[in-house]
């Protein structure tokens, strides 16, 4: 089937502004001091395993991951543990972290370093699972929940799908897109170990329509792997929400408050894909990542390959300057970003994109009252009312909100980005649900 | 310093402004048609009702409730020409000047001004002129096109189609004998407006063409006018199937009165009409039910305006009772 | 005519009277039978319906109330803090019982991030409301306890008794303050605190509530508490302890000594209310001495009183 699918409730088509589309991905120089932050996974916080004055290489296991929900931590750089301290996260909450002085880059010795693609997939089952538990693999995408959680499928469940998500519907982000140009190979074995992992026959890469080569790419590589296929989807955001692009692909619906598994499906970033072929192959841990720079007033948009740990601000002097007329810099892309309160904060597991907004776009523009045009109604992929979802927020009428469903807002924004009335509807359904989730809470 | 707030980071190009002179534009197929037909008189009306709407407007967002001012928004503009739309133009000006402050006064700002309003702005100045000025406000003038010579509207008044209907039935006569009527306006007349009646809902045409500008530009949803029209259609039709000497057919109703520029510009007012989609539909319904009804038994010829009006107060428990289609709800059983 | 006017007078009548019947016995089936004293109790009850007693209402206060008089003979652990004193001792003895008297509160906001302390490194784009705002960021002064001078305490209070100071950018609370502990729970950082009245208004309390280190914590605010220990160490009356870096003054141990207040290096203790102080020989002499600072110094005469009934009360 190769008509254009897409997911069909709701949904906006922002700017796309993928400036970076053309520019390789260039491995950025080590920083002098790396600063990783422990929580850098959903769930809870590694225990560091090293103290101040340790020395470590690169790859070197540095936090361990105790609980279910966890991730291990690896120095991403040679080096020194100059302390663990506090430092201040990108919202300027102070988060604890392990500060490591940079000597060089010499690797542990159980990594394969060089460049070769290893095709042959020797590891069982378990195996794979443990070798991506132990390499601190976590989704890619953003939302950064451990990956060997993920394939840890509990009993009387099946995954009947892989569904591998290069849809990459932020705008102006397109480090999935290199990713996917310049590493399909290994992007493929990745997901060849995943489909292993979990037992599925076949697995969808989704991968909208506005990226035609990499499409062309993927499909002739697919040749070659059994079980893959290439599905082009339209243009639509948010496509890439986990369960609009379950419904996009294979047309099923997660029922309100389940996991994926629930219709039979995994959903992985292809990010991911490729942490996994590195982890199960090479042995590598996840130490870098490909970051996209990008922004209307960046002088040079481009995609690094960068260490964990290293300060957005190096990134930003790579893509040639932080611009004068800065007014805000935004981790992630404009739709699901998290702005940044200054750029000395580190790029971690969870950073696809380093987005730089000039004065003018920066500032929102002054609220109107509510026009009850239900556009946010219309455009919001999960069927909810933002428009009322907000106000019951607004008004601490918890319980109402919950039976509105609020906690299956995914967060997409695309109701404050439609609403002519310019109304912060998202900041309040957030709010909603952070309080409607404290009261799930401590109601058990 | 940089700036700091919530995603999302970025925003469509939509705002109210445009959405309001988006309707602006839409409904000057049907002023140019009433230019033509009343002349001098339409414009005279057109700009006594917008002026004092924005007057309105404005004196009591700065002297009562002292808040920021708003008239730039054109909502103002929207309610006035629909006001116009919704009177006769031969009515003298000071009647649109209470028609216009009751409108922004009474039924807009005293609810706290724009988003606010439980009932539509203009209906509600318009059925306030309907029963305290009856006279002035059903002596419809007839129609003059300015090739025929004169910019102004004749002394000459003459009763609306379904005036003409609802005395013909009252008198007993059968269909066909009030359809011979010399002033009952023929079927091309009345797609084109050639036939008298209020300012705005002369030309059928005229305010379709609108119409679909408006679904082209997203302000408005096809499904609301759609399932009003249909329900006339359908409603009317089985009683003109039933007896046809006693009703009239379903066509007639369509393109006579107010039924089209209520359909299409009064009842999907965003402000006071249904959020959701099925809610919008039986909205619609009840509209069609209820002029139908009003048409065929009620004191009054034309019927739309207050089957507006009513179904404006269930939008409330209609927006409470049908909810959207939620995302993984149907497979949940 | 005249048969119109009979009819219709007649036929209302007789509605009138039919449903009149039916009233009646209706109101006779579902009628609750309700203890009186709740309706006495409920008339002497402000009706602000504040909630500051932590209960939904003045009827429901006044329903707890009598329950908690049949039950347990006492009331214990109720208060309606808007009425205070008056109010608990009418409300007892309606019900037949002695209240003990509690001490007038007031809320009291511990955070001196003003524009100047604390100046705006970022800018907050978004909607008035802290608790949106605590989720997002820490702060536009980078302090991450610090008020985020959005209002929701201003938003919260029934009583027109905290309003924000546009100057400063920090909210400031009046005398109408019933210490109904609203903005207490609408503070996502929880800065305000119910604190004592004490006698003339006079208070002394540790205006900063950040937990960090001395070093980050003076680096986003100059008036931030260094979490140094001074004002432990000068305290007569153990009314200090240090917890995470930040001191706290206990407000029932609390002489009113200000004693902490002269030795805090960064103007973190604030004294609410008090006369002007001595000529700078004598203050500067006070830290000197080891023994409790009132009997050693001069009488001064605006304070002494104060803290004599402060003595006899506890």
């Amino acid at each position: 089937m190769k008509s254009l699918m897409t997911f069909t409730m709701g949904g906006v088509h922002p700017e796309e502004n993928k400036f970076s589309e053309h520019a390789a991905i260039v491995t950025l120089p080590l920083p002098k001091q790396a600063i990783i932050p422990l929580g850098q996974n959903l769930g809870a916080p590694p225990k560091p395993l090293v103290k101040k004055g340790d020395e470590v290489k690169t790859g070197q296991l540095i936090a361990k991951g105790e609980a279910f929900i966890s991730a291990n931590l690896h120095s991403p750089v040679a080096g020194k543990v100059a302390r663990l301290d506090e430092s201040v996260d990108s919202s300027g909450y102070r988060r604890m972290a392990i500060h490591i002085d940079v000597t060089g880059d010499e690797w542990d010795e159980n990594i394969d370093t060089s460049p070769d693609v290893v095709r042959e997939i020797t590891l069982g089952k378990q195996e794979i699972i443990q070798r991506i538990k132990d390499c601190g693999i976590v989704g890619l995408g953003g939302a950064t929940f451990p990956t060997h959680v993920k394939l840890m499928i509990p009993d009387g469940k099946k995954a009947e799908f892989l569904i591998i998500n290069g849809v990459e519907c932020e705008p102006y982000l397109t480090s999935d897109h290199r990713l996917m140009l310049e590493k399909g190979e290994e992007m493929l074995i990745g997901i060849k170990i995943l489909m292993k992992a979990l037992e599925v026959d076949t697995a969808i890469i989704g991968i909208e329509n506005n990226k035609p080569d990499a499409i062309k790419h993927l499909n002739e590589l697919c040749i070659r792997y059994q079980g893959i296929r290439v599905q082009p989807l339209k243009v639509k955001y948010p496509q890439g929400g986990e369960k609009q692009l379950i419904k996009a692909t294979v047309n099923r619906e997660v029922p309100s408050g389940k996991l994926p598994l629930e219709v039979g499906c995994v959903v992985s970033n292809v990010g991911t894909a490729f942490a996994v072929y590195e982890a199960v192959q090479k042995n590598k841990p996840l130490v870098e990542r490909v970051v996209t720079v990008t922004g209307k007033s960046v002088r040079k948009p481009s995609n690094f390959l960068v260490r964990i740990g290293t300060p957005v601000a190096e990134l930003i002097q790579a893509a040639e300057g932080l611009p004068e007329n800065t007014g805000k810099v935004i981790n992630g892309g404009p739709m699901m970003g998290k702005a940044l309160t200054t750029i000395d904060v580190p790029v971690t597991k969870g950073s696809s994109g380093i987005l730089v907004m000039n004065k003018e776009e920066s500032n929102r523009q002054r609220p109107n009252p509510c026009v009850r045009c239900s556009k946010c109604t219309e455009v919001c992929p999960m069927g909810l009312e933002p428009y009322l979802l907000a106000k019951l927020a607004k008004l601490a009428l918890y319980e109402k909100a919950e039976k509105e469903m609020v906690m299956d807002c995914i967060e997409c924004g695309s109701c404050q980005f439609t609403c002519p009335s310019q109304l912060p509807l998202l900041d309040f359904l957030r709010l909603g649900k952070q309080r409607v989730g404290h009261l799930i809470r401590t109601r058990k | 310093m940089f700036t700091i707030s919530g995603s999302p980071h970025v925003h469509g190009d939509e705002n109210v402004k445009k959405i309001m002179y988006t309707v602006v534009y839409a409904m000057i197929p049907a002023m140019l048609v009433s230019v033509y037909f009343f002349g001098l008189d339409a414009i005279r009306v057109l700009l006594v009702s917008v002026l004092s709407c924005l007057f309105f407007e404005w004196a009591i967002q700065k002297y009562i409730i002292k808040g920021p001012l708003t008239i730039n928004d054109g909502s103002a503009v929207v309610a006035g020409i629909l006001l116009a739309f919704n009177i006769p133009a031969n009515i003298p000006w000071w009647i649109i000047v209470i028609g216009a402050l009751v409108t922004i006064g009474v039924a807009k700002m005293s609810f706290g001004g724009l988003g606010k309003n439980p009932f539509n702005p203009a209906l509600v100045g318009r059925v306030f002129m309907l029963i305290s000025f009856p006279v002035q406000m059903t002596s419809w003038p007839i129609p003059k096109p300015i090739l025929e010579g004169g910019f102004i509207t004749d002394a000459v008044t003459g009763p609306t189609a379904l005036g003409l209907l609802k005395e013909g039935v009252g008198a007993g006569k059968t269909i066909d004998q009030i359809m011979s009527d010399p002033e009952m306006p023929a079927y091309i007349d009345r797609l084109t407006g050639n036939m008298t009646g209020s300012l705005g809902e002369m030309s059928a045409i005229a305010l379709i063409l609108g119409g679909i500008y408006m679904v082209w530009r997203k302000v408005i949803n096809w499904q609301l006018p759609v399932s009003i029209i249909l329900t006339v259609f359908v409603f009317a039709g089985i009683f003109h199937l039933i007896d046809p000497q006693h009703y009239i057919d379903p066509m007639f109703h369509l393109f006579t009165g107010g039924l089209m520029l209520g359909a299409i510009y009064m009842a999907t007012d965003m402000v006071s009409s249904p959020m959701n989609m099925s809610g919008k539909v039986l909205y619609g319904v009840g509209i069609g039910l209820l002029t139908i009804i009003i048409r065929l038994w009620g004191a009054y010829p034309e019927g739309i305006s207050f089957a507006i009006l009513i179904m404006n107060a269930f939008v409330p428990l209609i927006n409470n009772s049908f909810k959207p289609k939620r995302f993984g709800l149907l497979t949940k059983k | 005519m005249n048969e119109v006017l009979i009819y219709s007078l007649l036929s209302l009548a007789l509605i009138g009277t039919v449903l009149a019947v039916i009233l009646f016995f209706v109101a006779q089936k579902f009628k609750v039978i309700e203890d009186p004293r709740i309706d006495l109790v409920d008339e002497v009850l402000p009706k602000a319906n504040c909630g500051g007693c932590g209960y939904p209402g003045c009827r429901n206060f006044a329903e707890v109330s009598v329950s908690s008089a049949d039950q347990k003979q006492s009331l214990e652990g109720l208060n309606c803090p808007v009425g205070g004193n008056d109010v608990m001792k009418q409300l007892a003895s309606i019900l037949g019982l002695e209240v003990a008297e509690q001490e007038p509160m007031i809320a009291v906001v511990r955070c001196n991030g003003s524009k100047a302390n604390s100046p705006a490194k970022i800018q907050y784009d978004g909607p008035a409301s802290c608790a949106f705002a605590h989720n997002l960021y820490a702060g536009e002064g980078g302090c991450q306890f610090g008020c985020l001078g959005l209002g929701d305490c201003v938003a919260a209070c029934d009583f027109d008794a905290i309003h924000m100071n546009p100057e400063t950018g920090l909210p400031v609370v009046n005398d109408k303050c019933v210490a109904c502990g609203a903005c207490v729970k609408a503070c996502p950082r929880g800065i305000i605190e119910l604190r004592n009245r004490n006698k003339k208004d006079r208070r002394i309390y540790v205006c900063c509530v950040n937990k960090e280190k001395g070093g980050p914590a003076k680096k986003n605010c100059s008036v931030a508490c260094i979490g140094c220990s001074k004002c432990f160490q000068v305290c007569p009356y153990e009314a200090i302890t240090m917890a995470d870096n930040l001191a706290y003054i206990d407000y029932e141990k609390c002489k009113l000594c200000r004693k902490c207040v002269e030795v805090c290096p960064t103007n973190a203790i604030h004294e609410l209310n008090f006369p002007p102080r001595k000529p700078k020989a004598e203050t500067v002499a006070d830290p000197a001495g080891d023994a409790p600072v009132i009997a050693e110094t001069k009488p001064r005469p605006a304070r002494k009183p104060a803290t004599e009934s402060n003595d006899t009360q506890a």
